[in-house]
């Protein structure tokens, strides 16, 4: 799994947040603060990424995700280049032919969004040498940048992660953003993660990813700082993993009042897009726990750290300095 | 036909637990002598097999091909004398002219022998029954659901009663597909990649229902690469009270686990999965209690761009002719079972399920035979695999012993230059 470091252990692609080191972690987080100022400034440009060029290759439909990537690249003043990829009309054509295709054009780095599983990591054992690959989403696996931004909106309200519980709830079995948050958490050294959900929508031994399971909701929000709630595909509703959305709000839905054992400062948190009385209530999505429009805006400044880190040109990094 | 004198050989038969040096005559495709007892024999060809082994040729119970041709070479120069195709081709072996076709094809490429297996059912459809007793008169020995359960339970009783009408073995997939919608074994390795998991159940569920299904039909069945410590308590439970019952195992599921597949490696993307390790040791336990009483290759040779790409997108299956041998012979440098009952599940173990003549070192036996050198190590690797299949799990492994001659039929069909 060591596809994403290079030699000294820096990324040099950013494919999963499973098994990086808790300084490597830390310093994403660093290196984003370090770009959340440019966002609030007026001149909101930086010359870092300068005469490179981004591809955005997205093979699954995404509005915020590829537009924070695209923001971000442009922030770094990147040339950025989006193709989205149906791929119910590109059949004949290899995801390697197309990698090849697209490499000729002098890409520097492709970010990436495939359905399947190790979609990215495929694609990051097959670019040439120097080209850096971002998993933007694949399969059920990874969605590391998310998890990032999601720790960096964490660290911006608590603080350190070593005392917090945080609760995870809802779909966790099909969800690529859970996967990668408790690696990041639990690599951050955050007291408690725990999944709360029913059984359909918890993958076998997610145990092992060291979490606690819930069921329950009340008892799984119980003292924690940090709620998040999970997007549920409404493909998923029917059929015999849920018997429907009411009964699925009824149950797992955060609302205010559900939040009562929580802790009274614990924040709320959802990756995005909100089904509004599915998974959250909209006033507790609106109210004053939400951060919600935090992780859109951090979103920019992680992945700005993250595309300067895998090309060695951050502004904490060494290598770009010296 | 030629006749060949294969000299100072140590013969291993396990069949009748012979395992002695001596000199083997072959004539007119039969074993004509071995041991003492080939003083009068004018060979026009002899075999010095001084420091090797002569064993009976591997018979490979589950084999799909691509090509017929080249992998029935292939399978020579891996020891295998005999393929047992199981029907899910195209077009699928329900009728004796595709059977006739399957053999064409077989005897034309002058490798190993390829056994077809009938379908049980009208295009491996599960609905209607196959002419079982014509596609047994053009040379199948026994039937198959061709890796497709038959669902319906009352069509899987009538289709075994049927076979063992005409004294026909069934060999059945032991799976409910309807939980087998999944890439890699359901556990912790699923989950951390993100790959939708096939429980066990899967395979016990299907095991269950077509265990009282055969017994419900007094029928000889055979149950096809059972992967799981489940599948092996529920099957050895039902042989104590049902002996015509029996299963295999493939080679890959005595060596690997899921966890090899933990960089997303397609080559390790097979059906059933690669389970964990507590199912591997109990296979392996089957094995040396005689519950598991045959291995097979379930050789499934792919292209270089079906397993390219994302996990779940690739082909399933593992390459598997060419290492069958030594995994085998691996077997028992771990101490897993003894040299005579690791080759006796490659060899008379299917040929009994068979009913095939091979698979022994007998006077008078079909002389499917195969000189080894035990000890010629070699690399398994790109360039020394021989099927058209580079998509072995098993790259990087070194091997002890190499095959040097196949004689199958009598005839020498493979030749490993010293």
């Amino acid at each position: 799994m060591s596809v994403q470091l290079n030699d000294d252990g820096e990324l040099r692609h950013f494919l999963t947040t499973e098994g990086l080191e808790p300084q490597l972690l830390t310093r994403i987080l660093d290196t984003a603060e370090s770009f959340s100022g440019v966002i609030g400034k007026s001149v909101k440009t930086v010359p870092l990424l300068r005469g490179r060029t981004v591809i955005n290759l997205f093979f699954e439909s995404s509005t915020r995700t590829r537009t924070t990537f695209e923001l971000a690249a442009k922030r770094l003043s990147a040339d950025v280049l989006n193709v989205s990829v149906d791929t119910t009309t590109t059949k004949g054509e290899s995801l390697l032919d197309m990698l090849h295709n697209l490499q000729a054009m002098q890409a520097d780095m492709f970010v990436i969004r495939h359905a399947q599983s190790g979609a990215a990591e495929y694609f990051a054992r097959h670019v040439n040498p120097g080209v850096a690959v971002l998993n933007a989403g694949d399969g059920w696996h990874a969605h590391p940048t998310q998890a990032m931004l999601d720790a960096f909106t964490i660290r911006q309200h608590k603080g350190a992660f070593e005392p917090l519980r945080i609760a995870i709830v809802g779909d966790i079995r099909h969800s690529r953003v859970a996967r990668s948050q408790i690696h990041a958490f639990n690599g951050l050294g955050a007291g408690e993660i725990r999944v709360v959900a029913p059984n359909t929508l918890l993958p076998a031994d997610i145990d092992s990813l060291g979490v606690q399971v819930f069921n329950d909701l009340s008892a799984g929000l119980r003292d924690v700082d940090v709620v998040i709630a999970l997007r549920l595909q409404r493909e998923r509703m029917q059929g015999a993993l849920l018997p429907g959305e009411a009964e699925f709000f009824r149950h797992y839905g955060l609302t205010e009042a559900r939040l009562q054992t929580a802790h009274p400062e614990a924040i709320v948190m959802h990756p995005g897009p909100i089904n509004r009385g599915v998974e959250i209530d909209s006033a507790l999505a609106d109210g004053p726990r939400s951060v919600i429009l935090d992780q859109v805006t951090n979103g920019i400044a992680v992945r700005m750290a993250v595309m300067t880190m895998v090309l060695g040109v951050a502004p904490d990094n060494t290598r770009a300095t010296s | 036909m030629s006749r060949i004198l294969i000299r100072n050989g140590r013969l291993i038969d396990p069949a009748s637990g012979l395992d002695e040096l001596g000199d083997i005559a072959v004539a007119d495709g039969r074993i004509v002598g071995l041991g003492g007892n080939v003083a009068d024999f004018t060979p026009d060809t002899q075999i010095d097999a001084t420091g090797q082994w002569v064993i009976p040729g591997l018979i490979d119970l589950a084999a799909r091909k691509a090509d017929i041709a080249s992998e029935a070479r292939a399978a020579a120069a891996g020891g295998i004398t005999t393929l047992v195709m199981p029907p899910d081709t195209d077009p699928v072996m329900d009728t004796p002219s595709v059977i006739d076709w399957v053999q064409h094809r077989a005897d034309a490429a002058k490798g190993a022998r390829v056994v077809p297996l009938g379908a049980l059912t009208h295009g491996n459809q599960g609905t209607t029954l196959s002419s079982m007793a014509a596609l047994a008169a053009a040379g199948c020995p026994a039937m198959s659901d061709g890796g497709t359960p038959i669902s319906d339970s009352l069509v899987l009783r009538r289709a075994l009663e049927y076979a063992q009408t005409f004294a026909l073995p069934s060999l059945l997939t032991p799976l409910d597909q309807s939980l087998a919608g999944g890439f890699l074994h359901e556990g912790p390795t699923a989950t951390r990649l993100g790959l939708a998991g096939v429980p066990v159940a899967a395979e016990t569920a299907g095991l269950g229902r077509q265990i009282a299904v055969a017994k419900a039909a007094a029928a000889r069945v055979h149950f096809g690469r059972l992967s799981s410590a489940e599948g092996v308590r529920l099957l050895s439970a039902a042989r104590n009270d049902n002996r015509a019952l029996s299963a295999d195992v493939a080679i890959h599921h005595l060596f690997l686990t899921d966890q090899d597949a933990m960089d997303y490696d397609a080559r390790f993307h097979i059906n059933p999965p690669l389970r964990d390790i507590v199912d591997r040791q109990a296979l392996r336990q089957a094995l040396a209690d005689g519950v598991i009483e045959v291995i097979c290759s379930d050789h499934q040779p792919h292209d270089t761009d079906a397993k390219a790409g994302p996990f779940a997108s690739t082909a399933a299956g593992a390459s598997g002719i060419d290492t069958l041998l030594g995994l085998v012979l691996r077997l028992v440098e771990d101490e897993v079972v003894s040299l005579s009952a690791a080759l006796a599940s490659v060899t008379i173990a299917p040929a009994r399920l068979l009913g095939l003549e091979s698979g022994q070192l007998a006077q008078g036996a079909p002389a499917d035979l195969v000189v080894v050198d035990p000890h010629s190590p070699w690399f398994c690797n790109a360039q020394t695999l021989n099927s058209r299949g580079a998509n072995s799990p098993f790259i990087g492994w070194e091997f002890s012993a190499r095959v040097c001659h196949t004689l199958v039929d009598g005839r020498l069909v493979h030749h490993t230059p010293e």
